[in-house]
């Protein structure tokens, strides 16, 4: 066996993808093929697609309960559901979106880019990786199973006490709610350190932490705040279930419990989750955007800190989901206050945006009308949200439809408009074919007009006092030619939506060929093949700049520029460069896994673990505890391979 | 390719003490356990503070045994950190006589928490008083137990002459775990046994 090295002067070479070496880096990352390497696989690239196809399944399932329910409403006294299953319906709906579509697309944006972005060969925990994908999954359809049987959860997203105890809920209907997110936030909660781990640790050279991309900042707000959020979500969701199956008493006013303790840890976690699902996205704009206005971003370092701020913002704003419970005036006016100053940050974004339209020479693709459309949207979402932070207002509109258009203008504005733009700017690089651009910009309009048709009557329903969440309503209220006007538009939406997965599936069989960069983009996954090669660079890149791509016409000076050509080769087997947190001076090489089962056994364990907790099968769970272990076990194994064990 | 030349910093190689990622993680995963304990602790008070009648409801808490199983936690962590420093000088005895003594003491701090749940006048579902007492302790006890298997498992490790003062750097990362679960249980045995005598 070949002696484990402790320290190595590393060779510097020159080098692309068509170079021999490049040959030798092949064979150290590809792994097995066949079922074999795609169940065992660790590769960023691979995990983040799969991230990017199953959270656009779900959002698909998601779309489909809401024409379900928008069919319902469309007239008044609708009677295609029965009220259960419309809570069913819209709780599902909310779930899905929320929780399964939302945070999940952009995990697989950050999954495939990051390493790219940041010009590394993977992230920081490839196995780590894996596990937050199969427990992903594995979440996500454990919260469907009740769903054939007519007994998935129908308590809302947020799901408040008494209405999900026991006594008015008794189905296993909120169980398989507060099990399934307990299991997600693992997921959930992996996925984030390994992010946070990977900016702190796996940066090109040079990259300090002023020049990485805004989609870095935004997953990386979005990831540490996941970890000081999800217990939150996680504990309420384990203190509900053991009060429904143990009898407990946290949420019981007859025995000193607090409903609002409920109401207190879930938006705790339910606020700054908000914003985990919008920073990154409004990253993916932040950095997409100028590529099509052909000029750097204007405000670099007022966007990355108001991303920072924002978020942190995000923790000290939960109870103006809670005005109406009433809380004292004193928490409530400092609430609202909080809540207005999150304008300020907001603002810095919007303005940045339109400035670099303004200075910039636009190039009308699609994805710079998905990018520009969601500036629009993002300010209506914004003043409706300043709307509902002052305490009176929000007397007024809680618990209507006009909550009901804001959260889908934030969603669908500042997640669905830019995940959709960041298809169509990224896909060349998934693929190394170009979507179609016609239909690109048809698929634009369809969306654009079917989501404001849509949902901005919603505002005025809202205003004319119809409460959200109910089943159906009786005539002479005013609410049936709007609600006509919804649904219409929010199918032309939807139309929008297929209109796109069209173009996706077209493109991929059909698209023209790409090139490395067929944007002429700024940022380093432009410099490597499209698709990129399986250890991304042929030789690690040192970075000068924010813009390592531009930097001949940016007139960076000859001498102090990027490099992607050449650069340390670590070819060794799968090997990466570790670089110091904040300068990203060259620190340490890294020895990265090979494929391994145990992040697939482990989180199988893991989810066999929550079934057997549903059905209160003892010996099953602890069945499953003795695999999770012995999974842990064969994953942490000192491997010398690894340069774990010297002797 | 053409090789342009050799680097002038020699870097380590793999998992070296700080340099390894695994480090990095443990910090995160503590970062948001502690969290974790936060929000617990966050609903004992909240709880607590909107207690009618008498809080705690059946008396102040006994310290006869929580003061014990503190000091056993507390010395755990001692003798783990000489244990650590053992190895830091390549002394893979030194490490695991510290192992071992470590988990004695984890294992005698859960027979102390056992009797105490043993010998309490309530149980799970008495009261929200209860409730609490048995979750938040319970889930320290669960951590203490991840522990004891990190413990034995490093234990299992350093037997196998896994580790030497080069290479360790899954020891340090046990080890701060350990640490962490001991700091956990100051802010838990606060919450129940000092501060409703304040």
């Amino acid at each position: 066996m070949a002696e484990v090295e402790t320290f190595r002067a590393p060779l510097i070479a020159r080098a692309t993808d068509r170079s021999p070496s490049s040959q030798t880096l092949r064979r150290s990352w590809e792994g097995p093929g066949g079922i074999a390497g795609w169940l065992s696989s660790v590769d960023h690239k691979e995990i983040g697609k799969r991230y990017l196809v199953t959270a656009f399944l779900f959002l698909i399932i998601g779309g489909l309960e809401a024409a379900v329910m928008r069919a319902q409403l469309a007239q008044p006294n609708g009677h295609l559901l029965t009220s259960e299953q419309y809570s069913q319906l819209f709780t599902m709906h909310g779930v899905t979106m929320i929780f399964l579509y939302a945070l999940p697309v952009l995990s697989g944006f950050s999954n495939y880019l990051w390493p790219l972005l940041l010009g590394s060969r993977d992230m920081a925990f490839p196995r780590l990786n894996a596990l937050s994908y199969w427990v992903f999954l594995f979440a996500g359809i454990f919260l469907y199973v009740s769903f054939p049987l007519g007994k998935a959860p129908d308590g809302g997203w947020f799901n408040y006490v008494p209405y999900a105890s026991r006594a008015y809920n008794p189905g296993p209907n909120i169980d398989v709610y507060a099990l399934g997110m307990v299991l997600l936030g693992i997921s959930t909660t992996v996925g984030s350190i390994n992010f946070i781990v990977t900016l702190l640790r796996m940066r090109a050279p040079g990259m300090s932490i002023n020049r990485v991309p805004i989609l870095i900042w935004g997953t990386l707000s979005t990831s540490v705040a996941n970890l000081f959020a999800v217990p939150a979500v996680s504990l309420a969701f384990f203190m509900l279930w053991m009060d429904r199956q143990f009898g407990t008493h946290f949420f019981d006013v007859s025995a000193g419990g607090q409903p609002l303790l409920w109401q207190h840890l879930f938006w705790m976690f339910g606020h700054p989750w908000v914003y985990a699902i919008v920073l990154p996205a409004m990253g993916i704009v932040s950095d997409g955007l100028p590529t099509f206005c052909r000029r750097p971003l204007v405000g670099y370092t007022p966007v990355a800190l108001s991303t920072v701020a924002a978020m942190t913002l995000g923790f000290g704003v939960w109870v103006h989901h809670m005005f109406a419970t009433g809380l004292p005036a004193i928490a409530m006016s400092y609430f609202s206050a909080a809540s207005m100053i999150i304008v300020i940050p907001s603002a810095v974004a919007v303005f940045s945006w339109i400035a670099t339209i303004w200075t910039g020479r636009p190039v009308f693709t699609s994805a710079f009308l998905f990018f520009a459309g969601f500036v629009l949207l993002f300010v209506i979402g914004g003043l409706s949200g300043f709307m509902t932070a002052s305490v009176p207002v929000d007397l007024q509109l809680t618990h209507t439809y006009f909550i009901v258009a804001h959260l889908h203008y934030t969603i669908i504005g500042i997640n669905v408009f830019p995940v959709v733009g960041g298809i169509f700017y990224w896909f060349p690089k998934f693929t190394g074919r170009l979507m179609n651009e016609t239909l690109g910009k048809w698929t634009f309009w369809v969306m654009f007009i079917g989501f404001n048709v849509g949902f901005f009557p919603m505002h005025i329903l809202g205003l004319a006092g119809m409460p959200r969440r109910i089943y159906t309503y009786p005539e002479g209220l005013g609410w049936g030619p709007l609600n006509l006007i919804v649904t219409l538009g929010s199918y032309l939406f939807a139309i929008g939506v297929l209109l796109f997965l069209v173009n996706v599936f077209v493109s991929l069989k059909r698209g023209k060929s790409a090139g490395d960069n067929p944007w002429d983009g700024p940022s380093l996954e432009w410099s490597t093949s499209s698709p990129p090669p399986v250890y991304n660079f042929a030789v690690i890149p040192t970075v000068a700049s924010r813009y390592p791509l531009w930097e001949g016409r940016l007139n960076q000076s000859e001498d102090d520029r990027s490099s992607t050509q050449e650069g340390f080769l670590l070819d060794k087997g799968r090997e990466t460069l570790g670089t110091t947190s904040l300068d990203a001076e060259p620190d340490v090489i890294l020895k990265m896994p090979p494929n391994a089962y145990s992040p697939l056994l482990l989180a199988l364990a893991l989810a066999v673990l929550f079934v057997a907790a549903l059905l209160h099968s003892w010996w099953l769970l602890g069945a499953c505890l003795i695999g999770t272990l012995l999974a842990s076990i064969a994953w942490l194994w000192p491997q010398r391979s690894l340069s774990q064990i010297e002797t | 390719m053409v090789e342009v030349g050799v680097s002038r910093t020699v870097l380590p190689v793999g998992s070296k003490a700080h340099h390894a990622s695994g480090w990095w993680g443990m910090l995160t995963v503590i970062a948001t356990e502690a969290t974790l304990f936060a929000y617990l602790l966050f609903s004992y008070f909240y709880i607590a503070s909107h207690a009618v009648g008498a809080w705690p409801p059946h008396g102040m808490p006994k310290l006869s045994l929580a003061i014990p199983g503190t000091i056993m936690l507390v010395a755990g962590s001692v003798t783990m950190w000489w244990g650590e420093r053992g190895i830091d000088r390549g002394n893979a005895v030194q490490l695991m006589i510290g192992l071992a003594i470590s988990m004695v003491l984890g294992i005698v701090f859960i027979l102390l928490e056992g009797v105490e749940w043993a010998g309490e006048p309530f149980h799970l579902a008495s009261g929200v008083y209860s409730s609490l007492y048995f979750t938040i302790t319970g889930f320290h006890l669960a951590h203490v137990v991840v522990g004891l298997l990190l413990l034995m498992i490093l234990f299992v490790w350093t037997a196998l002459r896994y580790f030497d003062a080069n290479r360790h750097s899954a020891v340090s990362i046990g080890v701060l775990y350990w640490h962490f679960i001991t700091i956990v249980w100051l802010a838990v045995f606060f919450t129940f046994y000092i501060a409703p005598r304040l």
